[in-house]
């Protein structure tokens, strides 16, 4: 793996594909409105459970919009970087594509992950930073260079799950060729993360631990925030992504041993 | 607009149901994905968030699973299909037919909500599994009823969509702004919390819109909780006949408007 090479080739992929994307400005700025619109929708339907009630498993209002923000932080990467790479593998293996991305002297996974990329998440991220700025505020945090050290630490950790369950899920379409709708279930799971781990009952929340990890994708993490979290859910955290990125890089590689182009 | 006779509908039903024969993997993921409503009654009874808006866990439980069911049989998807066949110039064939193309996607998604059926079913079942105590058997009145609700839901969104989807013979990517107008629809039509749960300022003006009728009102008549049905429907068929006008103007403006793909 030579990195200075495949920085060069991830700049050029940036350039390339915002260069497409700006072919659609007003795309852009109904995106954006769409971005502002679901941050204020889902605030609103917090402000809902708080009505009556002063905190939601054991999260006051003030907390749980720490993990809104990272969720918001989340979502638009997702929106940036895997939902418009990660649809494209289904097109790749439909129309037989993916022979010329497998013949380039590349990593397959690097170019079918990072090919792309949709300027119309970044808003997203920047509103979930901003979010989480209010919430420091908010919530009397101060802010120091190990506290900034150890949240970036679990946030990215958190993005490696991410990735990694997308991933995961896009490769099973090397055997059943249409998968839309499988990242449609797990988008629609992914949709618990906006609210604490706590707030659900006993079996969802081992089912959200184990099965579908959100509570290590946004509940972690906003515990680090509020500097509630032990050192061991930091380092299961870490260990977690580390499984979770070598078994799709494997599975990855497993898959394309099946994979037998389009109409042979 | 063409006459339609039974065979035609007939027909258009039958090609387009065993054609989404051919997705049923895809339709139950499908039906999966919309199990949002149980994550969100679980939040909702597990603390105890419903004394507030005077509902028992029961009938908050039968009305997220009434909003489960309206949702899975009001999905509507005509402006993706639309904006790919626009984009690959598939439209020209059938603008050359002697019946308006929406005919035909109407016809998709009333095969696809037939072949999505059991798959719903099988999720309620599992749900009153763990639910007992919220089974319950609507009187047919009720029930009927609540099924017309449903389907004008139905119409409701499929001629919003439709109205998005003709966009498409002005700009590439329609797509785009249903997603915008899919997040009002996410919050404001009870998919998540029930309307009456919403704040006094909200509420004071979201019943003049169409949102609550899409999943509130039909979901809170087959749960039976309260609701004012007359109101309902007339608002229901208020926004139908906005709808529809708006429709058939923005579709005689937009075919004037079509060049067909690489011409």
């Amino acid at each position: 793996m030579n990195i200075k090479k495949y920085l060069k080739i991830y700049s050029l992929f940036l350039q390339t594909s915002i260069a497409s994307e700006l072919e659609y400005k007003t795309n852009i700025i109904i995106d954006f409105i769409t971005a502002i619109l679901s941050l204020i929708g889902s605030l609103f339907l917090l402000t809902i459970f708080f009505q009556s009630t002063d905190n939601i498993g054991g999260w006051k209002f003030e907390q749980a919009l720490i993990i809104q923000g990272i969720y918001t932080i989340l979502n638009g990467i997702t929106n940036t970087w895997f939902n418009p790479n990660l649809t494209e593998i289904v097109k790749h293996i439909r129309e037989g594509t993916l022979d010329f991305v497998l013949l380039k002297p590349l990593d397959s996974q690097f170019f079918i992950s990072l090919k792309k990329i949709s300027p119309s998440g970044l808003l997203e991220i920047i509103l979930g930073v901003a979010l989480l700025l209010y919430c420091t505020g908010i919530n009397q945090i101060n802010i120091n260079i190990g506290f900034f050290i150890l949240c970036l630490t679990t946030l990215l950790c958190s993005i490696l799950i991410l990735y990694s369950l997308w991933f995961l899920i896009s490769t099973t379409t090397i055997w059943f060729v249409k998968t839309w709708n499988a990242t449609e279930v797990l988008r629609s799971f992914l949709y618990i993360g906006r609210f604490p781990l706590n707030s659900f009952s006993f079996s969802l929340r081992i089912f959200f631990s184990i099965f579908i990890p959100i509570a290590f994708i946004t509940t972690i993490p906003s515990e680090v925030f509020l500097g509630l979290a032990q050192l061991w859910k930091i380092l299961l955290e870490i260990v977690v992504s580390g499984i979770f990125f070598i078994v799709s890089r494997r599975f990855w590689l497993f898959a394309l041993r099946y994979y037998t182009s389009a109409s042979s | 607009m063409s006459y339609l006779n039974r065979n035609k509908i007939i027909t258009l039903l039958k090609v387009q149901y065993s054609n989404m024969l051919e997705y049923r993997v895809e339709i139950a993921l499908w039906a999966i994905s919309g199990i949002i409503p149980f994550f969100m009654l679980n939040i909702w009874t597990n603390n105890n968030l419903n004394e507030s808006i005077n509902l028992s866990n029961v009938m908050l439980s039968r009305y997220f699973l009434s909003a489960f069911f309206v949702r899975q049989f009001s999905v509507v998807w005509v402006v993706f299909t639309f904006e790919e066949d626009a984009l690959l110039g598939k439209i020209s064939p059938y603008l050359i037919q002697p019946l308006n193309p929406f005919f035909r996607y109407i016809a998709q998604h009333l095969a696809e909500q037939i072949t999505r059926f059991p798959f719903a079913i099988i999720i309620a079942l599992i749900f009153f599994i763990f639910n007992r105590e919220s089974f319950w058997v609507p009187n047919i009145g009720i029930f009927l009823l609540s099924c017309i609700s449903t389907f004008f839901s139905f119409l409701i969104q499929f001629l919003i969509q439709s109205i998005i989807a003709c966009l498409c013979f002005w700009t590439e990517k329609a797509s785009s702004v249903e997603r915008l107008f899919f997040i009002p629809t996410l919050f404001l039509s009870g998919l998540l919390a029930p309307v009456i749960s919403f704040p006094e300022y909200v509420k004071s003006w979201i019943y003049i819109t169409p949102f609550p009728y899409l999943i509130d009102f039909p979901a809170n008549l087959l749960s039976g909780n309260k609701t004012n049905i007359i109101e309902g429907f007339i608002m229901q068929l208020f926004w139908i006949s906005i709808l529809f006008p708006t429709f058939r103007k923005i579709w005689s403006m937009g075919t004037k408007k079509y060049t067909a793909m690489g011409s």
